[in-house]
């Protein structure tokens, strides 16, 4: 075990997935002698080579276009969109090509060896395109697996499952909490599998669920809300795409109450989604309407990026009105 | 970074008229050598092999184009006019050299071995489609014979193919990938995207556009300014090169020496023939709106089968009755793979949610159960699915 933030435990996890698999390759803006734009591929290039960890021009839907190229010949592409907020020039070649490719085939081909790693998500002041969370369009597609980890633990261990996984990984990382986030990750491999969630920490009176970053807002706003006697379950989700449908179900089943929050836009925010699967689920055992705890529906703000955010102090009273409905 | 040496003292523009790209010519329209030109490096064997190849398709086409007329097949999309284009060029490659095409290629996987019936099977979506009938026809694909399925989005495949030629090049294996795509498709972002990596990460691809007058509706007038898609890759450090597309003895001697460019060296070339799509973009086109007869039978006059049948023969390589005999066996061929291939069964109903992932996911699964249910609640209404009456298929298929 070492302490290390959740951005070295990205490193980590790619010096890991180099070495172990020389088939490896990372590619993407910065990425190569520079070690990316926030030092996720630090010393990769020095330790792996020019050939297997390589600067790209700035064609995000080049990038990805050759990493499902590079895939579908044998090799394991792990390419970094620099901003989730610059991912769109790639969203055809995501969404139709990368998400298609094996049933389109017939499974006669597959880029299963793509995994595309991109920052996201506010709280760093970076206005409207250094901001965003755009997982929901990701969730829409199937044939992608969309991951997104909360701590330094699971950013390495959920790595190296999706680098390994046999279909295409979108990995987002919570750039606010990339340093902030401080943990013990084991030095050797291991992985965490996708499309299970975690209960992190048990409750009876109401269900919370969230990722990436939100964690942080959710373990405040529960720390307040025990103190009023109110027995809060936590999961940290993990994965959405698939997502764990019954260990939400089980947990909402016994708690009767269930809050979703995420930092994306609410309107056709991947919440609504798990709030329609659970009152399908849980109908009779809900003693309150599932709520939603978010962003606005507005573009990402700059100066007001305090007020947009869904920070504790809304998942906190969104837990007490729940409670006292 | 520029070079001391090119710096001037006054405003001096660079026209695109001060870059035009020569075209390789070794047929002149009659079907003759040019003057002063020797024969290709061609062996008779691969002279004969590319001439059938373009007689097939051309008959392929011509039969299939009926086909859909007469309510047999949904769609289809010809590479008549094209035909020298595409077999004279995949002639120039390594059978083990990856084939990343548009949809107008079907010449090149029939050069790589596709039979009647795979095409059948693939157009009319039966049970023994490769792809499993998710795919509009024309959607070929094949792993064994190194060509990968189609989509119908433009131009995405140009930078898979340089991320394809990467991993060959790492690999070490000595073979390259082949990228085709038309005029049309060279205005679409994944164009520059794709050609300025494979420049930059120096990746032994050969990008073939196929400069066929339009795309779609739209005449290439319209589509660009300058002098064609070829010099576009000297702008991005690529070698260029152009060649009559109609002229299948052209084009095959510039597609040996463009793959042996792009191994030898580790680079991209692209190569542009210049030809003309003497069909319909689709059968869901009617190009009498769009562009005259006379410039059509412009064209006809240079059809590119018949270009290299004269040569053959001039050649001593092919007869009238050998041609005969060849289209009538074609012709034959083709139809009774027709008829046989499209009595078959449509694929398994497990083929809707198998292939979207490795293994399918749990919500998928649940929503094919309540799927299954709901088809035989109302059999007669879901006439198609060959729904079997054991509930096991599923677990059987797909390994769950």
């Amino acid at each position: 075990m070492t302490r290390m933030n959740l951005l070295e435990a990205v490193n980590s996890a790619l010096d890991t997935a180099m070495e172990v698999d020389n088939r490896v390759i990372c590619l993407g803006e910065d990425i190569g002698q520079f070690g990316g734009v926030f030092r996720a591929t630090s010393r990769l290039q020095e330790k792996y080579g020019k050939q297997r960890c390589f600067n790209t021009p700035i064609t995000e839907q080049g990038i990805v276009g050759f990493s499902i190229g590079l895939a579908a010949q044998g090799s394991v592409a792990v390419a970094e969109i620099q901003f989730a907020d610059y991912i769109f020039p790639a969203f055809d070649q995501i969404v139709n090509e990368a998400a298609k490719f094996r049933y389109r085939s017939g499974d006669q081909f597959d880029c299963g060896g793509l995994t595309i790693r991109a920052p996201y998500g506010g709280g760093i002041s970076g206005g409207l395109y250094h901001s965003q969370s755009p997982e929901a369009y990701f969730c829409h597609t199937p044939g992608l697996k969309v991951v997104i980890p909360s701590t330094a633990y699971q950013a390495k261990g959920l790595l190296l499952s999706a680098i390994r996984d046999p279909d295409p990984v979108i990995f987002f990382e919570p750039k606010a909490i990339y340093r902030a986030e401080i943990g013990d990750v084991p030095t050797e491999d291991y992985e965490i599998p996708l499309g299970v969630a975690e209960i992190t920490s048990e409750g009876t009176d109401i269900t919370i669920v969230g990722w990436g970053a939100q964690m942080q807002q959710i373990n405040r706003a529960v720390a307040i809300a025990e103190k009023d006697g109110i027995s809060c379950e936590i999961i940290d989700l993990r994965s959405l795409l698939p997502w764990d449908v019954e260990t939400v179900t089980n947990s909402v089943n016994k708690t009767g109450r269930l809050i979703v929050t995420h930092e994306a836009p609410r309107t056709g925010g991947f919440s609504g989604e798990i709030a329609a699967t659970i009152q399908e689920n849980c109908f009779l055992a809900l003693e309150s309407p599932i709520m939603r705890v978010t962003g606005l529906d507005t573009p990402f703000p700059l100066i007001f990026e305090k007020e947009y955010l869904p920070d504790y102090t809304k998942v906190y009273e969104a837990i007490k009105k729940s409670v006292s409905f | 970074m520029i070079a001391a040496t090119s710096l001037t003292g006054v405003p001096k523009f660079t026209q695109h008229k001060d870059l035009v790209i020569p075209t390789l010519s070794i047929l002149s329209h009659d079907g003759l050598l040019r003057k002063g030109l020797e024969t290709p490096d061609l062996s008779q064997s691969m002279a004969q092999k590319i001439y059938r190849d373009m007689v097939y398709i051309r008959t392929l086409d011509q039969r299939m184009i009926a086909a859909q007329r007469q309510g047999r097949l949904s769609f289809y999309l010809t590479c008549t006019g094209e035909e020298a284009a595409v077999v004279g060029s995949i002639a120039g490659f390594s059978n083990k050299d990856m084939v990343m095409s548009q949809y107008r290629e079907q010449a090149a996987l029939r050069f790589r071995g596709f039979t009647s019936k795979q095409f059948m099977n693939q157009l009319l979506s039966n049970d023994l489609d490769l792809g499993k009938g998710r795919q509009m026809p024309i959607h070929y694909g094949s792993s064994r014979l190194n060509y990968m399925t189609i989509s119908s989005t433009l131009a995405t495949q140009i930078p898979q193919a340089a991320g394809y030629a990467y991993g060959q090049k790492l690999s070490g294996n000595k073979t390259c990938t082949v990228c085709y795509f038309g005029d049309g498709a060279a205005s679409e972002g994944d164009f520059h995207a794709g050609l300025n990596m494979a420049a930059v990460t120096n990746c032994p691809v050969v990008f073939i556009v196929r400069n066929n007058g339009y795309a779609i509706s739209t005449p290439t007038s319209e589509q660009f300014l300058g002098d064609g898609i070829a010099p576009r890759g000297v702008g991005y450090g690529i070698s260029a090169i152009r060649v009559d597309g109609n002229d299948a003895l052209a084009v095959y001697t510039a597609s040996v020496a463009a793959r042996k460019l792009a191994l030898e060296n580790n680079q991209p070339v692209i190569l542009e023939t210049m030809s003309y799509r003497l069909g319909a973009h689709s059968t869901s086109d009617d190009p009498s709106s769009y562009r005259s007869v006379s410039e059509e039978k412009s064209w006809h006059d240079k059809d590119p089968i018949v270009r290299m049948k004269t040569w053959l023969i001039s050649n001593g390589w092919w007869c009238e009755d050998q041609d005969d005999q060849l289209i009538t066996a074609y012709r034959k061929e083709i139809l009774e793979a027709l008829k046989a291939q499209e009595k078959r069964p449509p694929p398994s109903i497990d083929c809707l949610i198998s292939d979207v992932y490795k293994t399918p996911p749990v919500h998928l699964l649940e929503q094919f159960s309540e799927l299954k249910k709901h088809i035989k609640q109302y059999p007669d209404h879901y006439l198609k699915c060959s729904m079997p009456d054991k509930d096991v298929s599923l677990s059987t298929s797909i390994g769950v």
